[in-house]
């Protein structure tokens, strides 16, 4: 392997991206801690409400939002930050950047204190009308403008390079990281208005009652893409990064570019496929959202034929023979290029996160498995699988590039995805074969079904929760691993100059893009298709509504105005 | 793009195809599909144990209240070969209404009426769950619907 490009980086640009990189992976301890919890709750160790002063469902809503929400905005703007001008060969413009995370930061903090503080245990999905504390909603909200301006800040480099490169193709990092954030932006505007404009008011107590089917209208405007904007990152570190680290070369630069751009047409007007089971909305919609749910399945079937093709020419090149022999021939275990084994690992967990949610995906099946435990044991495989470890192993990698310092217990570092695979497949058996069962997910079974003491017991489920904490045991402790390979880094001194350094890829099809270099014609055929799928959801949520709901905290079945007046009254 | 990889295209497009072209068959030629929007059934807080509403021997009707943290009716009795037409209305936050076993999987979400139409052969017990998290006690709320030849038998 050549060796790669090393740039150098500013000091306040290398303190921003590491802030951006350490503070996500500290709470993510708190988030798999409160995985941990889950498991031992669901399997019938714990038969309480709470545990150590953590309820389950406090501690539920702290692991999606610290991991789901938190940790991957983070680690997109961080790794944006760092790549985007790496591979234009640009500075990162400092101010906004900063602003930008100084905003998510406070947002983080403040929705962190409203869950610890037992304010807001609502829940990542934060249906309304269950109401969380104000802090709850404003702290999500800074975290997401937060995130909007980092991406603002990038696109003055992006024109400045397009005009400096006429006729060149952008690198494919770069498109790789404005396809997640120009998802990330159509998407997260619903998500902000359904917070700005419908939650805050009423959690402040400024409007009485809001309007629920709309603002779930809304939140999976947002929820879908969302999974994308995890996803995306991955797809990028795989098309630009996973074909050097086997030995190779990108197999076709002309397929990558169409993949990013079909997710940018077909991530967003796929909502309602996560409302299949939901009155006020008809089933024609419901319909046309599935179509195009199988639509967004196109890109990732184009992307496993063309990764397969990376790695084997890949492997031939270090001499594979036969048929089968370069899937065998692959750098799996190298500590030199240690970052193959977060990526491949991943993208084997994926195989059955893909297929999984093509069920998810299928209209009237999808009621077989509607919020039963099969739907966290699928998106494991998905958030919890390729876009954790991708993200967990480029953490690693910028931790150990910005700071200048060799990674520690590399052998280790290479042991941790492969652990996480046994623990997910695990973990995710267990869940998804009770969800066939009718297991419900987000519930704290230890209280009820798996408590021999109760009138609810079921002792059918009994098997498969066990497989489950089984498997969430492991993944802890593949976690514990990661933390020890990173604060061990982190805290080690320096062993050589910092700088920015990525292992990109060549093409080995580099043909000209022709309509793939221009995002606009992406962008705005997006935009209509999204009219098209939204406007009949629109009228139906409309049409099927008649009254708006007052709020509720979640441990009391009187609405909070009521209770208010109740106070108030002499 | 190579041969290959356009070969691969069109066999990922023919899968997708078949796998939506078949979703299509089930709803329309079996009957199997998701709830709609219902626009002539204002949401209710009183419930409704199952009544005729037609002259059809097996044809009733119910609806359901979801609250924290109970359903109301907490048990539905019909005898076998029962068809129901199920309204499920919320009276506070956001519920699910999942009867195990069955493909009958709803949610019921206050300012809306969720409809649909459930049809029972077997005698037998079956447990209906709140699946979507509800509050404080979210895990306790659960209800029956009981299939029994004697059910019916104190109206005849």
């Amino acid at each position: 392997m050549n060796a790669t490009l090393k740039l150098p980086v500013e000091p306040w640009a290398r303190r921003l991206v590491l802030l951006e990189i350490a503070l996500p992976v500290v709470l993510l301890v708190l988030g798999i801690y409160a995985g941990l919890l889950q498991v031992l709750f669901r399997a019938g160790v714990i038969q309480a409400a709470e545990f150590w002063g953590w309820e389950y469902y406090q501690a539920l809503t702290l692991h999606g939002v610290v991991n789901a929400i938190v940790f991957t905005t983070f680690f997109a703007v961080a790794f944006g930050n760092a790549l985007v001008p790496y591979a234009l060969g640009m500075k990162l413009p400092l101010r906004w950047a900063w602003v930008s995370g100084i905003m998510m930061i406070v947002g983080t903090l403040m929705a962190a204190w409203a869950i610890l503080a037992g304010k807001a245990s609502v829940l990542y999905t934060f249906y309304p009308p269950l109401m969380a504390h104000p802090f709850f909603y404003l702290g999500a909200a800074l975290l997401i403008i937060g995130s909007w301006i980092a991406f603002f800040n990038w696109i003055p480099l992006y024109l400045r390079w397009r005009r400096e490169h006429p006729g060149e193709k952008t690198p494919l990092a770069v498109v790789g990281m404005f396809a997640t954030f120009i998802v990330w932006l159509i998407a997260t505007v619903a998500v902000a208005i359904e917070v700005v404009v419908l939650l805050l008011p009423w959690s402040l107590g400024w409007t009485q009652e809001v309007n629920v089917p709309l603002a779930r209208m809304l939140f999976w405007f947002f929820g879908h893409p969302l999974v994308y904007f995890w996803l995306l990152p991955a797809y990028t570190m795989y098309y630009t990064m996973l074909p050097r680290l086997s030995g190779g070369k990108l197999y076709s630069d002309k397929v990558a570019r169409l993949v990013f751009m079909m997710f940018i047409l077909f991530s967003i007007p796929v909502g309602a496929h996560h409302q299949f089971a939901e009155p006020a909305i008809s089933s024609g919609s419901k319909l046309l959202h599935s179509f195009l749910t199988f639509a967004v399945a196109l890109p990732s079937l184009l992307t496993a034929f063309t990764l397969a093709a990376s790695l084997e020419y890949g492997a031939r090149q270090r001499g594979a023979r036969g048929l089968f022999d370069w899937i065998v021939k692959q750098p799996f275990f190298s500590t030199d290029g240690w970052m193959f084994s977060y990526l491949i690992a991943g993208l084997i967990i994926f195989i059955l996160g893909g297929i999984s949610g093509i069920i998810n995906a299928s209209y009237s099946m999808n009621l077989l498995v509607h919020n039963t435990s099969w739907l966290p044991g699928h998106f494991h495989l998905t958030v919890a699988g390729p876009v954790l470890l991708a993200f967990l192993g480029m953490s690693l990698h910028l931790l150990a590039t910005y700071t200048g310092k060799e990674i520690r217990l590399k052998r280790l570092a290479v042991a941790v995805p492969y652990l996480w695979l046994i623990g997910v497949f695990t973990f995710s058996w267990g869940l998804m074969r009770g969800g066939l069962h009718g297991e419900p997910r987000r519930t704290n079974l230890g209280m009820s079904y798996l408590n021999p003491d109760s009138p609810f017991y079921h002792p059918e489920w009994k098997l498969y929760v066990t497989v489950t904490m089984i498997g969430g045991i492991i993944m802890t402790l593949a976690m514990i691993a990661y933390f020890t390979v990173f604060f061990a880094t982190a805290l080690r001194s320096r062993t050589k100059e910092p700088a920015a350094e990525f292992p990109l890829s060549e093409a080995y099809h580099d043909e000209p893009a022709g309509a793939l270099t221009n995002l606009r014609p992406w962008v705005i055929t997006a935009i209509v298709l999204i009219v098209i799928a939204y406007t009949p959801m629109v009228r139906d949520v409309l049409r099927g509504t008649f009254s708006n709901a007052p709020g509720y905290e979640p441990h009391n079945p009187a609405p909070v105005n009521q209770i208010e007046q109740l106070d108030t009254s002499p | 793009m190579d041969r290959i990889e356009k070969t691969v295209m069109v066999i990922a497009i023919l899968l997708l195809v078949v796998f939506f072209g078949a979703i299509v068959v089930a709803a329309t030629n079996y009957g199997v599909d998701v709830p709609t929007c219902v626009t002539d059934r204002k949401p209710f807080v009183e419930s409704a144990p199952p009544f005729k509403t037609s002259d059809q021997p097996l044809r009733y009707e119910v609806h359901t209240v979801a609250r924290m943290w109970m359903f109301d009716p907490p048990e539905i009795t019909v005898p076998p070969g029962a068809e129901i037409d199920l309204y499920l209305s919320s009276a506070d936050v956001v519920h699910g209404f999942h009867v195990e076993g069955t493909n009958t999987n709803l949610m019921a979400v206050p300012g809306a009426v969720t409809y649909t139409r459930l049809k029972f052969d077997r005698e037998g017990t079956y447990r209906v769950l709140c699946h979507e998290y509800c509050g404080t006690a979210h895990h306790l709320m659960a209800g029956t619907i009981v299939v029994s030849h004697t059910a019916m038998e104190g109206e005849q």
